[in-house]
């Protein structure tokens, strides 16, 4: 179904301002925020002194070329790092000023909070139903009538109508553009206040990622979401704001470590970049 | 083969696009394009390969041929309702009575009370050496485990004698039993398969993929959830594997119910008696002297049919529940 076509939205590699560009303030209202943020595992450093902040009802997009720890740090923000032995958070990372890896925090609690997508399409082997279920399910939220929540959730992924008569099927059965759009349902089923997302794209193809990219902008009316992207033309279509990261080896080591170089409006990020690292990265001089 | 190929008379694209008719190879055309050099080894490793499956069909079907005859020899003299639903098995008496339901009650007796000990203990081991235990500790259980699954039979029987029953259920607990009693055997049977439960389905658990747990945990469930609601049910189709093995295991267990479950054999009716289990008699009469094509001897074999028989129809079960139960992922 979902095949190849010439417009293909990835070939438009148009670099415009988004629309809302003028309207947006100069700094985000920041409902989720990064003071001097390192991520290391072991003794390594992935990341560097990140100071962001992301604003209520955006998008923002993290690119960077691979190993610069945007993948990193975007997991750092719903504490999904805490699974990886060794991983470790220096500084703070703030929800509506709560510091998510303060004492007395419970992880389970903040990834409630803060949901995540990620790149490989994971529904779990259970109905479709079942997976939209299954987060309220087991966060135990009160709901009047599942199926209701279930309808909702995948109305609000525009994934219903392909589905409403398979509900009992697996999840399986679908093509993978509408696995990942099952995996946003499933993740706004819960009624999170942020969407972190994880390269979302990457495993999709043209039409399947043109449609998730529609979706986000639906999304982002009611929610705060950001996004690790490898695709700049993505970035550029759909966020409102871009950070750029690049890494740095070290000069002892070798190792190396991600930093952020520059951080603003996607239309100033693409159009008029400040530092000559992002210029060259977004004409594809490097990267 | 790239080296190779340079040698041969490189296809140029233009001809297959037929604008200049057939593609003209320079060459004898009577010479293949595409021969390669013999490979003789290939054929004898195939002939290695496919003798070592025939053998392994032609030995089964022998074992089975060799458990038929004598069984018909036996169902000539007694009848198969007796044998099935009788319930005095006396077959070295004068007056013989060949009932088997004693020790089919001893063999169910013995493989309940395994599976009530292997199941739990065994899951809770896989659970918690592919969920919750940090490879440190994973590292020493599992070799721990693959230990006890090593220790000779006989030696868990000797335990189930002289330890479980004589010390702990007699001289702790004061428990009014005998010598022997289905319960220590059975007991013991199930530690014997824990390993074999634990280990089959902890490879089950540890195949499902990371990104499932990963999108578990980011809809906020926590590790026993995502253990139990996502985890097990990906790998059921492996846990229910791993517990049909255990059940052949018990049903197939011969020296620990040979030592400790007793040799009367009779309908056992409670964990704390004696009794014989199939792989008992088996054991037991087959160390006797009993002439080769007697009715005794033609009675080991009609019991062996009948465990082979219960074995193949808990493999067939088995394979439905997997098929039924199968989660791909």
């Amino acid at each position: 179904m979902e095949t190849n076509s010439p417009d293909q939205p990835a070939s438009s590699a148009t670099v415009r301002p988004t629309p809302s560009d003028v309207a947006l303030p100069d700094q985000p209202d920041a409902v989720l925020t990064c003071d001097n943020v390192d991520v290391y595992y072991g003794s390594f450093k992935a990341v560097e002194q990140v100071n962001l902040g992301f604003g209520l009802n955006e998008i923002t997009a993290l690119i960077g070329p691979s190993g610069c720890g945007k993948s990193t740090l975007l997991r750092s923000l719903n504490r999904m790092n805490d699974l990886v032995e060794g991983a470790r958070v220096a500084g703070t990372v703030s929800f509506m000023n709560e510091d998510i890896y303060g004492p007395g925090v419970d992880a389970i609690e903040v990834r409630r909070r803060i949901g995540m997508v990620f790149q490989k399409p994971n529904p779990f082997p259970k109905s479709i139903y079942d997976n939209i279920a299954y987060g309220a399910r087991v966060t135990g939220m009160k709901v009047s009538s599942m199926d209701d929540l279930v309808e909702e959730a995948l109305t609000r992924a525009a994934l219903w109508d392909e589905v409403k008569d398979k509900l009992k099927q697996s999840a399986y059965g679908l093509s993978g553009g509408q696995q990942q759009r099952l995996c946003i349902a499933r993740t706004i089923a819960i009624k999170p206040d942020v969407i972190l997302m994880d390269e979302p794209c990457s495993a999709l193809d043209p039409i399947a990622t043109m449609r998730i990219e529609d979706l986000m902008q639906e999304l982002r009316k009611d929610y705060t979401i950001v996004i690790v992207t490898h695709n700049m033309q993505q970035a550029a279509r759909v966020a409102d704001r871009t950070a750029f990261f690049t890494a740095l080896p070290d000069e002892t080591t070798g190792n190396r470590t991600g930093v952020l170089v520059e951080y603003g409006k996607t239309g100033q990020i693409f159009g008029a970049p400040n530092d000559k690292r992002t210029e060259d990265y977004i004409s594809g001089r490097f990267g | 083969m790239n080296k190779k190929s340079a040698t041969f008379p490189v296809l140029v694209i233009d001809d297959v696009a037929g604008s200049k008719g057939p593609a003209q190879l320079p060459g004898p055309s009577n010479i293949s394009h595409f021969a390669g050099r013999p490979r003789p080894g290939e054929k004898i490793i195939k002939g290695v390969l496919a003798f070592s499956a025939a053998l392994t069909v032609v030995i089964t079907v022998g074992i089975l041929i060799a458990l038929i005859v004598p069984g018909v020899e036996f169902f000539v003299n007694v009848p198969i309702w007796d044998f099935l639903f009788g319930t005095r098995w006396t077959p070295m008496f004068a007056d013989a009575d060949y009932g088997v339901l004693p020790l089919v009650s001893a063999t169910i007796w013995t493989t309940v009370l395994a599976l009530i000990i292997a199941i739990p203990f065994g899951l809770g081991a896989a659970v918690l050496m592919s969920e919750y235990a940090h490879p440190k500790l994973r590292a020493v259980l599992k070799p721990i485990l693959e230990v006890l699954a090593g220790i000779p039979t006989v030696v868990y029987g000797l335990f189930a004698l002289q330890f479980i029953q004589l010390v702990v259920f007699k001289e702790w607990l004061q428990l009014d039993t005998g010598a022997f009693s289905v319960l220590a055997a059975g007991l013991v049977m199930g530690i014997m398969i824990i390993p074999t439960i634990a280990s089959i389905s902890e490879d089950a658990m540890s195949a499902v993929p990371m990104s499932l747990r990963q999108g578990s945990a980011a809809l906020g469930a926590n590790r026993m959830q995502t253990s139990v609601r996502v985890v097990f049910p990906a790998a059921l189709s492996g846990i229910i594997a791993a517990i049909i093995l255990g059940v052949s295991r018990a049903v197939g267990e011969t020296m620990i119910v040979a030592i400790a479950a007793g040799s009367q054999a009779r309908i056992v009716t409670g964990p704390l008696e004696a009794g014989q289990t199939m792989t008992g008699f088996i054991a037991n009469a087959a160390l006797g002297d009993s002439r080769v094509g007697s009715l005794e001897y033609n009675t080991l074999f009609a019991v062996g049919l009948l465990l082979f028989i219960i074995t193949l129809i808990i493999n067939m079960i088995s394979i439905r529940l997997v098929n039924k139960f199968r989660q791909v992922y």
